[in-house]
């Protein structure tokens, strides 16, 4: 309680959205892996394949996709000159993102309504699949441009974005990438558990492929960092964040070699594991800059209060919001038939 | 179009899109709530069914209102940048609150729509209502927002000391509270003439047994209810514009001078160029009555605001005309089927006349619920915030607007096509 009240509140506010980013990106980013793997769905199970996909997205996704409001609402909440920047910025990539948005969940539930081998679920799938593998390509395109320069904020309030470092550079090219096989990789992991028999082995197979991808992508990634990250790759090889980078490694090790060994709940634990401590080690970097250079935490944070009604709210919110949640995934999630 | 227009029709279109699941996703989970209990009280298997196909109908609505809401949330700071770098923080503490009940929303409409066979049945029945509760919860505070737009309350503290104004002055404006309860309650209204024509229309093709009779009863007792109160929250809601929005109330009236006694205006176009109204009837003293109570009272008229500063008067004018006039007609329809209901029950599901009323019911919510958006949105023009910021003013600096336009114009049509499809292959199992 003490330390609550004496935190610097933009801290807790960039906490909290910190926290609400990695809700979404291990439990939404899920969801998108699924329909990574709905359309990469090969060989004779490939509709046990898709019915697991449904079946285990179902009755979440609808509350895994609110993160992402929420993560939304804080950023024009409580940095309202962060939430400009990049609405100027990605005037087209966010309406890039939304169509893939809006198609995602749009699929998913025409095709729900659908009884499988219909024709409607044969036209929706492969909608479903493609919007679910180029949304996270296109929101890690999106952190490779807030990270590495691509959008600068004159002292006028003028915002200009650099089309390279945000569409081709290759360190953008392969932050999309590497987004996109996070979520296959933990779709594959999470569907470990909730499967049986031969399609859990088949998806203990997908977990161990784009494990490699995502392992592969990282190496290729990590070179490239001194140069078009310098201040986040400054601060990832100080002395105390390194371990960050470290520990993420480690657990990426530990959860393929749990999938390997099918010990699944642990795999699934340490997976979710290393997608928040990678998180983390972005937001260390990434500190004290929301948009690198021009515009830090502090400086787009509102003058007024709106950061005390968020943070003052919070726990009444929780309230509501983790027993809600704790029954929803309790009756969903908790048995593994 | 011009880059400020398209903007704006982006940016209605979205919201007409979103509106229509939006009042669904109020409504339905009502009806549901109302069918589970029916089950519960009554053991009688036929509402259980009817839960069970609305609830088919349902998932697929609130996925598409969920993403077209999200839509939306990206949309203010992707068109309204300026405006949201302005008004962000104030208007934030409204979308928070809404953010907790859209998360409620959408947790328990999971465990609703696939929790049947894992819960006990009072369980699963309270799912449903805390849907509807949750549902309602979003409409009222996300109007919060819309209504500080309409009357920013605290606007000369935020240009000065941003920094001493307090979270919860979104929630003290007194628009809000009247513009809450006509705006959800027109979510009630919609839903349930929207639903009671489909079943109307299967009665007049044959579809009568007592499963869809009963499901008529709920949607238009629902329907009814609600739209009994349009009128009178509507009332209040017109005093409220004539206190804080005076320009609002001339261009809905078409009222050019400014006068005492001033009459209420039923139909007629009004010409922005010669101010002159052809083909209205003009009731004497009755807006004067109605905006203030008196029938002398002065009302003031569109020359006391700059030629520059008038919304587009024929679509503000007209639209108060549909509203008023669809939400009469659904009151007339409604007590019509409770006459029919309570004389002659065999005859409900028989009447051609009262069912082919309740088929022309059936858009009625809706045309009046878009159009009363028009004319509360329209009527703002040209301001964003009222009085504090130019819609001019608010809009992005960005290029692209005509493809993301052409693209979102495509991509929602072709959703709609898509779901009356889907929709229309719907049946009770
Ligand atoms: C089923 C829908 C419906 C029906 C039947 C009515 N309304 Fe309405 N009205 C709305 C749905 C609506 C709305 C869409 O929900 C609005 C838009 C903004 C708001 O707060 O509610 C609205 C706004 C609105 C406004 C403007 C408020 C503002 O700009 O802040 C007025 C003056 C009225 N209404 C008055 C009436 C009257 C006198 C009605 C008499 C029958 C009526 N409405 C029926
Ligand atoms: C009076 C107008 C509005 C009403 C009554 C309303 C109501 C609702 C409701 C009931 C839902 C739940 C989904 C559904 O039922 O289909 C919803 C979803 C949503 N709305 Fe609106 N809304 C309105 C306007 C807006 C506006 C202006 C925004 C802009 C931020 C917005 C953002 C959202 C978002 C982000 C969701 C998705 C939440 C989720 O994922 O569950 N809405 N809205
Ligand atoms: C859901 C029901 C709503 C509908 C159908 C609706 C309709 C419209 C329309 C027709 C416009 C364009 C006006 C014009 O340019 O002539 C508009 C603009 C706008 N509305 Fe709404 N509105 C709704 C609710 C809301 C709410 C709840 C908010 C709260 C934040 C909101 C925020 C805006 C903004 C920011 C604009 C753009 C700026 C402007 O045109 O002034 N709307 N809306």
């Amino acid at each position: 309680m003490h330390l609550w009240s004496t935190l610097d509140p933009v801290v807790g506010a960039a906490l909290v959205m910190l926290l609400a980013l990695m809700a979404y990106a291990v439990l939404a980013g899920a969801d998108f892996g699924g329909g990574i793997w709905d359309l990469l769905a090969t060989g004779p199970r490939q509709e046990q394949h898709r019915q697991a996909i449904a079946r285990a997205m179902g009755p979440v996704w609808e509350a895994n996709h609110v993160w992402l409001i929420f993560v939304i609402v804080i950023l024009f909440t409580v940095f309202p000159t962060g939430y400009r920047a990049l609405g100027i910025a990605f005037f087209g990539l966010f309406h890039l993102v939304l169509i893939g948005i809006v198609l995602r969940g749009a699929a998913f539930a025409f095709r729900a309504a659908a009884s499988g081998e219909s024709r409607q679920w044969r036209l929706w799938s492969p909608v479903f699949g493609a919007s679910s593998a180029v949304t996270p390509f296109l929101l890690g395109l999106a952190a490779a441009a807030v990270s590495g320069g691509g959008i600068r904020v004159l002292p006028g309030g003028t915002v200009q974005v650099d089309p390279i470092l945000t569409w081709y550079s290759p360190v953008s090219i392969l932050m999309g990438l590497l987004t996109t096989a996070m979520c296959a990789y933990l779709a594959a992991v999470f569907l470990t558990v909730e499967t049986r028999g031969e399609v859990q082995e088949d998806f203990r197979r997908r977990a161990l492929w784009s494990g490699a991808v995502m392992g592969l992508l990282a190496a290729a990634l990590l070179p490239l960092l001194p140069a078009a990250m310098p201040h986040l790759w400054e601060h990832l090889t100080r002395p105390a964040p390194a371990p960050i980078l470290l520990g993420g490694a480690a657990l990426a090790l530990l959860s393929a070699a749990a999938i390997y060994t099918r010990r699944y709940l642990l795999g699934r634990a340490a997976a979710v594991a290393q997608v928040v401590v990678l998180l983390s080690g972005w937001a260390v970097g990434q500190w004290p800059y929301l948009i690198y250079p021009d515009i830090t935490f502090h400086g787009a944070a509102a003058a007024g209060p709106s950061i005390r009604f968020l943070l003052q709210t919070l726990p009444f919110g929780l309230l509501v919001l983790l027993p809600s949640l704790w029954l929803l995934f309790r009756v969903f999630k908790a048995e593994v038939r | 179009m011009s880059h400020l227009d398209a903007a704006r029709f982006q940016m209605a279109y979205s919201l007409f899109f979103h509106m229509i699941f939006a009042a669904l996703g109020v409504g339905m989970p009502a009806l549901l709530a109302a069918a589970e209990y029916l089950h519960l009280r009554t053991k009688d298997p036929q509402y259980l069914r009817l839960a069970g196909t609305w609830a088919r109908a349902t998932a697929v609505l609130f996925a598409i209102g969920a993403v077209s809401g999200t839509g939306i949330a990206f949309e203010l700071g992707l068109l309204w940048p300026e405006f949201m770098h302005f008004a962000g923080s104030t208007i934030g503490p409204a979308f928070t609150l809404e953010g907790y009940a859209f998360f409620t929303e959408a947790i328990f409409i999971g465990l609703y729509l696939y929790g049947r066979d894992r819960m006990r049945p009072v369980a699963h029945w309270l799912t449903s209502v805390a849907v509807a509760v949750s549902g309602a919860a979003s409409s009222v505070l996300v109007t919060a927002a819309n209504a500080w737009m309409q009357n920013p309350v605290g606007i000369e503290t935020l240009r000065s000391h941003p920094e001493a104004l307090s979270p919860w002055v979104v929630f003290t404006n007194p628009h809000w509270p009247i513009m809450a309860l006509h705006s959800t309650l027109a979510c009630y209204a919609a839903t349930g003439f929207a639903v009671s024509g489909v079943y109307a229309w299967g009665m007049l093709r044959g579809r009568t047994d007592s499963l869809r009779q009963k499901a008529l009863q709920i949607a238009v007792i629902m329907g009814l209810l609600a739209a009994v109160t349009m009128p009178l929250t509507g009332d209040v809601s017109a005093k409220v514009v004539a206190r804080h929005q005076p320009e609002k109330l001339a261009a809905m009236e078409a009222l050019f001078v400014t006068r005492t006694r001033a009459p209420l205006l039923i139909g007629g176009l009004p010409d922005q160029e010669t101010g002159k109204v052809c083909c209205g009837v003009e009731l004497p003293g009755l807006l004067s009555f109605l905006a203030y109570g008196a029938l002398d009272a002065e009302v003031m008229g569109l020359d006391q605001v700059p030629r520059d500063e008038w919304p587009n008067l024929p679509l503000v004018h007209l639209s108060f005309q549909l509203m008023v006039g669809a939400g009469l007609a659904m009151v007339l329809v409604g007590l019509y089927y409770a006459w029919v209901r309570w004389r002659r029950p065999a005859d409900v599901a028989r009447d051609r006349r009262l069912l082919w009323l309740l088929v022309i019911a059936a858009p009625m919510g809706y045309l009046a619920l878009e159009a009363g958006w028009i004319v509360a949105e329209a009527g703002r023009q040209p301001w964003t915030i009222w009085k504090a910021m130019l819609t001019a003013d608010a809009v992005t600096p960005s290029g692209g607007m005509d493809p993301s336009v052409a693209g979102f114009t495509a991509l929602y049509a072709a959703l709609a096509v898509a779901l009356v499809l889907l929709l229309r292959r719907l049946r009770h199992e």
